[in-house]
């Protein structure tokens, strides 16, 4: 068992992270805390991805008068992928930071449930006036 | 190779280059800039949709110069046509109909970035469509949910902001648990593009390795996709985002948007996981449940819900639960209506919306009781609304009812599916007739005309003060509201057309599903 625990020990924290950033996304009140968990979840997805395509004792696939036996290298494509999945989480935060900025000018706190009491008494008010 | 193969890559192009473009022209040239990109696409879709159609294959069509298993491919064949033939359609006519919408509810300076939403949103669900390529699909998910984001928020009003929050909190969810399952079917299989991690999931199906592995795969992209599409116990968020949001958005949102993530679950079933693979996991009773429960919740939370766009909004969620029960009846038969139901409600829904902004005006959104009369102002969109009506309800004559139709047929001999699934639909029909039939009765009525009169008069006092100069007009101009007319009798015709003669798109999306793996 210490063996399968040792040989998959990226896996098992990259679940371990999954489920934190998971439950930070959905269950926290704060906006900021809320993206920190998106990040959290992200980067627990790159860290599993990443590490399928490492393979121990090779080298970074980087073609510079080193050896072009593909044996030596590492496997490329989970790490190109991990870049294009950073890039991805990168704009989603900044959209979501950005929509953040606007509702805390607007409501003055980063409280979700809070804010949305206030939307709903706004609407309320409308609808008196 | 012929030239109508470029055709796939040539309509996702056109609509990127027409999005970048847009950000640097003025309100106008942008709003013609998005049309002629849309209309061209059609026009493209039509073509490819007609060439494929003749053949009666599919085609691939390589990405870059590298062949098949390490490079990236783009996949058309008839469903595919068809299905962007759909969505160019729905995003052509809402932004037709939603010209004063835009005009009047989104600031001045903005409204060049709608239209860039807009191209963005195409492109990505182009892309969608036609993908061959599982990480390619992640991408363009998370592009079209910050194209969604985007018209929601476009109003830039607290409520829309906040709408636009949760519904990217639940869509994030979403998209995480599919980028995990695409990680792990990696993984497993050491592929990326579906026609080889179709062939490496059947040899370890056959094998009898990893099957708790591909059972963990499909449940969390199925879910993952359900969650982004706004299947039953995550729909918290269609409400407020359909609701609040533009016109043009509402419709685009309800009509394609959750539909493209319905398509590529479809995609997943048949051609990456394969279809025996992914009934032997059990996923299907878990999307056919939901989808029931999806039916009945949706249409009782409608029902309760006095407010007009609101109601529309729930009905959605019990639409998609058609979709959904339509895939989980777990044959050939039930997937071809879960597409047809797909292209006979995003037309059905987008015209409800279009047709009843012109109820609304320039408020975000009124009582179903203060309909009343209003059918006698303005006939044109009362009468689109009442077609649409109907075609939910599932009146013969309309699409929705064939939709429905079929439905029933593909239950026929699964077991206690086919109890359950007719029933379902029986009893959502009649809660769909008990909301909309309120609508329509309210909208014919006689009740509340003489206000009506008045209050037309206000309005047309106010439009004369606006020619002079002293206010900005907020109604409609003469051809705004001809344009809105046009778009929704376009809609409803090509519903009744449906709906009178099912045979083509019915023929095309079953020969379009047989060449699917």
């Amino acid at each position: 068992m210490w063996e399968q625990i040792y040989n998959h020990f990226n896996d098992i924290v990259a679940a371990i992270l999954f489920v934190i950033g998971f439950s930070n996304l959905l269950f926290q009140k704060n906006l900021i805390k809320k993206i920190i968990g998106l990040n959290i979840m992200d980067v627990a997805i790159y860290l599993l991805l990443a590490s399928q395509g490492y393979i121990s004792g090779r080298l970074a696939p980087i073609l510079s008068g080193g050896s072009e036996n593909a044996a030596t290298y590492i496997n490329p494509i989970p790490s190109g992928l991990v870049l294009t999945g950073i890039v991805v989480s990168v704009s989603v935060t900044a959209l979501m930071l950005s929509m953040t900025i606007r509702l805390y000018r607007k409501y003055k706190t980063l409280d979700l449930d809070e804010i949305l009491i206030k939307v709903r008494k706004e609407k309320d008010n409308k609808e008196e006036s | 190779m012929d030239f109508v193969m470029n055709f796939p890559f040539f309509s996702i192009m056109i609509c990127m280059l027409a999005a970048l473009s847009t950000f640097m022209l003025g309100r106008r040239a942008a709003a013609a800039v998005a049309k002629i990109a849309l209309a061209l696409t059609l026009v493209l879709s039509v073509i490819l949709t007609v060439y494929t159609h003749g053949t009666g294959e599919s085609f691939v069509y390589m990405m870059g110069h590298f062949p098949a298993p390490w490079g990236n491919e783009i996949r058309a064949g008839e469903l595919e046509g068809v299905m962007a033939i759909f969505t160019c359609v729905i995003a052509l006519l809402s932004l037709i109909a939603g010209k004063h919408s835009i005009r009047t509810q989104v600031d001045d300076t903005k409204q060049n970035l709608y239209y860039l939403i807009t191209c963005l949103m195409e492109a990505s669900l182009l892309a969608l469509i036609y993908t061959n390529d599982i990480f390619t699909g992640y991408v363009f998910i998370e592009i079209n949910t910050i194209a969604g984001c985007g018209l929601i928020m476009i109003k830039n009003s607290g409520r829309s902001i906040a709408a636009a929050i949760r519904y990217m909190v639940v869509s994030l969810v979403g998209s995480g648990l599919f980028l995990i399952g695409t990680t792990l079917l990696y993984s497993i299989t050491g592929h990326l593009l579906m026609q080889n991690i179709n062939e490496s999931v059947a040899v370890l199906a056959a094998d009898g390795s990893y099957s708790v592995t591909l059972t963990i795969i499909t449940a969390l992209m199925t879910v993952g996709l359900a969650i982004k599409s706004g299947l039953f116990p995550f729909h918290l968020w269609i409400p407020d985002a359909y609701a609040i949001s533009v016109m043009p958005s509402s419709a685009m949102l309800s009509g394609m948007v959750s539909k493209g993530y319905i398509f590529l679950l479809i995609k997943l079933i048949y051609r990456v996981i394969g279809f025996d693979v992914y009934k032997s996991t059990g996923v299907f009773d878990l999307i056919f449940i939901a989808g029931i429960v999806a039916m009945i919740m949706g249409s009782v939370a409608a029902i309760r819900t006095g407010f007009l766009r609101r109601m529309t909004a729930y009905s959605s969620v019990s639409q998609i639960g058609y979709i959904f029960m339509g895939i989980g009846i777990a044959n050939s038969l039930g997937a071809v209506a879960a597409i047809f139901h797909i292209i006979t409600h995003g037309l059905t829904k987008s015209l409800l919306f279009i047709a009843s902004s012109s109820f609304t005006g320039n408020k975000e959104d009124i009582k179903v009781s203060d309909l009343k009369g209003l059918g006698h102002k303005y006939p044109v969109s009362a009468a689109t609304f009442t077609a649409a009506a109907l075609s939910i309800i599932g009146f013969p004559l309309f699409a929705g009812f064939i939709a429905k139709m079929l439905l029933a047929n593909a239950s026929f001999d699964c077991g206690w599916r086919m109890y359950a699934a007719i029933g379902a639909i029986a009893v959502s029909t009649i809660l769909n007739v008990v909301y909309f039939f309120k609508c329509i009765i309210n909208l014919y009525a006689f009740g509340g005309f003489e206000e009506e009169k008045k209050s037309e008069g206000e309005e047309a006092t106010k439009a004369a003060a606006g020619d002079c100069g002293i206010s900005v007009s907020e109604a409609p101009t003469k051809c705004e509201k001809t344009l809105h007319g046009i778009c929704a009798t376009v809609l409803a015709i090509i519903n009744l057309y449906i709906g009178l003669a099912p045979g083509l798109l019915s023929d095309i999306i079953t020969k379009g599903l047989n060449v699917f793996d």
